[in-house]
């Protein structure tokens, strides 16, 4: 369940990048970890984060963990699905259960973020 | 898993809310094996309890059991407990947790009665099944007829003791078991169909009940008559530790009061968060608080000054640095 070609962190969020636009969102392994996510509170479109900023916070029934931005740059969208359903981010964690996503300053940061091989080694020692 | 009390328990086994709405839709099946077993025996043993719970024993009839509080001398809660009435003796069911209090200061208690022998009950564990389903599943799987049992009362089963009783809000049952037979009986009753249940979905279906929980509604500062549950505590049925100071707080009415509190919005207070009024004075916190599954909204049990404890008085929670409208509300959230 750590799709190949998306890049990660290790605060367990994904990144996919499309020239200077990134779509952050948790990983399956994080969302499987929170149980039920029943709230997920998000920046305003404009706002601008640096890398390794909070920009949110992801609840579940039973905890609330934050979100940290793995990359910088400006908010230009966010998944408008998640105020009503929440619980997608556990059902599709890596597409209907997509966060925000980013225009990104430095695109090259997402260079220094995890690779799929690398990503599921961290999971492993958990 | 987590640790629990000393037991390493799952928080859920498939996820909080699909083993929650299970229970209400159907059956769910859990595993108590942590909590208390003691059994008090002896022509003292009814003096014992009398004199250290807080419910008249004395009303108790056979094969039932009744809900009652041991409290300290100022009337802060040591446990809150199950007292079962058997034909040889009595069996009390406290919280894992204390268990490890319960025991030693029972046994203390009884040096000063003749006859009351305190011991943990060693050979039994708890089970218990939950949900509109339950008694089909009970029956089915243990091959015994539980259509007459009514609520808090019990029977013997081959070797096994089954109480019409839970925690949940749903009708259930919960099943005494020896430690030798609990696994066997555990699959018995999943292959009938009840879902295997963890601590998550205990946690969020007592809460939408409105039921206290040791280390969150009661603690040796707190008393029943501050949870709600004064009923609990007979005055007339003679002397009992904490009485005195029970009956100054009954007279006086006690400073504060757990009360439910629906919340705005979808922030879900979670414990010692503050609790304030209209003027943004702080008045109390939240005791517990998750989101309720059923009513898909956030919930919380809270104690405030008890003039503020007025089903519809609006009040603010602070969660997360935020403030968020609270409105009081009944503590049984959810109703069968």
């Amino acid at each position: 369940m750590i799709p190949e070609g998306l890049k990660y962190s290790k605060n367990h969020e994904w990144l996919k990048t499309d020239g200077n636009l990134a779509t952050i969102g948790i990983s399956h392994y994080a969302q499987d970890q929170l149980g039920d996510v029943v709230y997920v509170e998000l920046p305003a479109v404009g706002k601008e984060l640096k890398a390794g900023e909070e920009f949110g916070v992801v609840e579940s029934v039973k905890s609330v963990s934050s979100l940290y931005s793995p990359v910088s740059g400006k908010v230009v969208e966010i998944n408008p699905s998640l105020g009503d359903s929440p619980q997608l981010v556990n059902e599709d964690p890596y597409a209907k259960g997509w966060l925000l996503k980013l225009e990104m300053i430095n695109p090259s940061e997402a260079q220094s973020l995890l690779s799929a091989a690398d990503y599921k080694k961290i999971t492993e020692t958990k | 898993m987590v640790p629990f009390a000393g037991w390493e328990m799952p928080v859920s086994y498939k996820s909080i809310i699909s083993e929650h709405n299970a229970v209400r839709a159907r059956a769910g099946i859990f595993d108590v094996g942590h909590m208390g077993l003691i059994k008090i025996v002896g022509d003292g043993a009814a003096t014992l309890i009398q004199k250290t719970a807080t419910n008249d024993l004395s009303k108790l009839s056979l094969n039932h059991c009744q809900y009652s509080v041991l409290c300290n001398e100022s009337g802060g809660t040591i446990d809150d407990l199950l007292i079962y009435k058997l034909p040889m003796y009595y069996l009390i069911v406290c919280n894992a947790s204390n268990t490890e209090k319960v025991l030693p200061y029972l046994k203390k208690q009884a040096k000063e009665i003749e006859h009351a022998d305190v011991s943990l009950y060693e050979n039994y564990c708890m089970l218990s099944v939950q949900g509109p389903r339950s008694e089909d599943i009970v029956s089915q799987a243990l091959n015994v007829p539980l259509a007459g049992l009514r609520r808090n009362q019990l029977l013997w089963w081959r070797d096994i003791i089954i109480s019409k009783t839970g925690y949940t809000g749903e009708d259930g049952y919960e099943l005494m078991v020896a430690k030798k037979e609990v696994a066997k009986i555990w699959e018995a009753l999943i292959a009938a169909g009840a879902q295997p249940c963890g601590l998550g979905a205990r946690d969020t279906l007592r809460l939408e009940a409105g039921f206290p929980l040791y280390g969150h509604e009661y603690d040796e500062e707190t008393s029943p008559i501050e949870v709600g549950y004064g009923w609990a505590v007979k005055f007339d049925k003679g002397d009992f530790i904490g009485k005195a100071a029970l009956l100054k707080q009954k007279k006086e009415g006690p400073k504060k009061k757990l009360v439910g509190l629906e919340i705005d919005g979808r922030l879900i207070a979670r414990s010692d968060d503050s609790v304030f009024d209209k003027e943004l004075k702080l008045i109390g916190k939240v005791t517990s608080g998750t989101f309720s599954p059923t009513l898909k909204k956030p919930i919380a049990l809270a104690y405030v000054a008890a003039k503020e404890a007025i089903l519809g008085n609006q009040l603010n929670i602070e969660i997360r640095g935020k403030k968020v409208a609270a409105k009081v509300v009944a503590k049984s959230f959810y109703k069968r």
